[in-house]
């Protein structure tokens, strides 16, 4: 194991990505993941990589889809706003079929908003960010530890699955600094990947790259079979954490920043002999449903705490097929909930269960 | 078990960042559980600036500070929002030379250093930060005094290491001073 270092969540992001064999990073500034961009202005220049700050947010995502074209591994990172304009390119790179890894560090909306963290994106990155039928792969660090280890995780998803992969934290994780051991370095994207354009040397066919194809009947096939892949990751690639989970009668769903915050609510309402604990979703999509259909048959309730207003709320009452009640503990706009917060929201749900 | 939740607080510029860096990484060198969160925006500029810090033998669960037990204050209107949230037991550091007014509450202790002032003295410029530090040091525990010189050298700048003898100068006058 590496060494324990203390690093911004942002730094984290940008070391964990040129560990993981990232060389190509694109890039417009913007408050709060400008570290990401500051890092890799540093770093890449000294190990023979790419750092390039774009003209602007689209220009950047689209010189990804260039650079994954030809079968290497490439990264943008944005917040919030920047992410919007980045859609239409996340959607190209779909349907290109294209790996990439784009981080987005969460700050209020909509809008320009504010700069303070937010979850808010959570509908646009677990819908499929921009427009056509599609996922993207979204991880949800709640930890400067998490975000190094799934960095990692998401480029080599995204290469495996020929499809981009979105980093969901805010600008609490990405501003705040831990301890964290850094991931060994890595590089399992080779050289030789048969579908990259790369130049034919006359000896095999042209590999074509794109996302136009105007015969409805090949269009179809490719979307049935790209919701096949969909199917197996949905299968293989879900990751959850739970918390107090065993003899828990209020289960609190919650992700990145407000998982953190949760765990404190928790500690504190078991002190007071409430049976509460957290399931807490890692990747977005795919979306833990089994897990929380699993703890739909042994809770009395769920609260979501979330940094807008109740995205993921619809998220986990369609897993749980509506089964039991789900509630929102929720702040935004830059605001955070606080353990006190939650905690009244627990108690509230106690109370009301000893009513009935 | 230790479990130390600080904030410190003041204008930005005064080295407020600076002051929660130290501790994080003495937490570090200490292998303890840790959290550093800055305020960040415009604030920075200028306008009121803060800092979390929680030191912890236990995991952190949420790195904000709601409840700080250790509360380091460098303005007055720093003080003004803070003062209320310190935990029955807690202890505020205040820079009297900054600060005029005394603390409200009786039910924590408070340690009023005209930091400011000393520097100034002492000819250690800008470092008011590292004397407060120094009894905060002292009266919490929070980290270790033999900690301290490896944590700096994680936080000054490599081309600034000239300062080191001038900052640990000032944390041993934050140590030794008495009211």
């Amino acid at each position: 194991m590496s060494e324990t270092v203390l690093m911004k969540g942002n730094e984290a992001i940008a070391e964990a990505a040129i560990l993981a064999g990232c060389r190509h990073y694109f890039g417009y500034p913007i408050t709060p993941q400008t570290e990401v961009a500051a890092y890799m202005a540093k770093k890449m220049p000294k190990i023979g990589g790419t750092f390039l700050q774009a003209e602007s947010e689209i220009a950047a995502i689209n010189m990804v889809y260039g650079v994954a074209s030809t079968g290497h591994p490439a990264m943008t990172s944005s917040s919030s706003p920047g992410i919007s304009l980045k859609a239409e390119g996340i959607s190209y790179l779909a349907g290109a079929d294209l790996p990439a890894l784009i981080i987005n560090v969460q700050r209020g909306g909509p809008g320009l908003g504010g700069i303070q963290p937010s979850q808010s994106d959570y509908f646009l990155a677990t819908r499929g960010p921009g427009h056509g039928d599609f996922h993207v792969l979204v991880f949800a660090p709640s930890s400067v530890q998490e975000m190094a280890d799934l960095t990692g995780r998401a480029l080599h998803l995204a290469w495996k699955y020929r499809m981009p992969a979105m980093l969901l934290a805010d600008g609490t994780m990405g501003q705040m600094m831990e301890p964290v051991n850094l991931p060994e370095p890595s590089n399992a994207f080779g050289d030789d990947n048969p579908w990259a354009a790369t130049g034919t040397e006359m000896k095999r066919p042209h590999n074509i790259i794109t996302s136009l194809d105007l015969s409805p009947e090949n269009l179809e096939k490719q979307n049935f079979e790209r919701f096949e892949r969909y199917k197996k990751i949905e299968e293989s690639e879900c990751l959850w954490e739970e918390y107090m989970m065993d003899d828990a009668e209020i289960c609190i769903v919650a992700c990145g920043i407000t998982a953190r915050v949760s765990r404190n609510a928790i500690v504190e309402a078991r002190k007071q002999g409430i049976k509460v604990g957290m399931l807490r979703p890692i990747t977005l999509w795919p979306f833990p449903k089994k897990a929380l259909a699993a703890a739909a048959e042994k809770v009395n309730a769920f609260l979501c705490v979330e940094m807008n207003m109740g995205q993921m709320k619809e998220d986990v009452e369609l897993a749980i097929r509506c089964k039991k009640p789900v509630e929102l503990c929720s702040r935004v706009g830059g605001m955070i909930p606080t353990p006190d917060e939650v905690l009244e929201h627990i108690r509230k749900i106690a109370e009301g269960g000893k009513e009935a | 078990m230790a479990h130390h939740e600080i904030v410190i607080a003041g204008f930005g510029g005064q080295g407020l960042l600076f002051i929660g860096k130290v501790l994080a990484y003495a937490g570090l060198v200490e292998k303890r559980q840790l959290s550093w969160l800055p305020s960040y925006g415009p604030e920075m500029r200028g306008g009121t600036a803060n800092c979390n810090v929680i030191l912890s033998d236990d995991p952190v669960g949420s790195p904000i500070v709601q409840h700080p037990n250790v509360l380091i204050v460098m303005n007055t209107p720093s003080l003004d929002k803070y003062e209320s949230a310190v935990v029955p037991g807690g202890k505020i550091f205040v820079d009297s030379t900054l600060i005029s007014r005394k603390v409200a509450r009786d039910d924590v202790d408070v340690y009023y250093v005209p930091a400011t002032q000393m520097a100034k003295d002492m000819e250690l410029k800008n470092l008011a930060n590292m004397i407060l530090l120094g009894t905060v040091i002292r009266e919490t525990k929070c980290i270790k005094d033999e900690t301290v010189e490896e944590a700096l050298k994680h936080v000054i700048p490599a081309r600034k290491m000239n300062l080191m003898d001038v900052n640990l100068k000032a944390i041993q006058a934050g140590k030794d001073y008495q009211p």
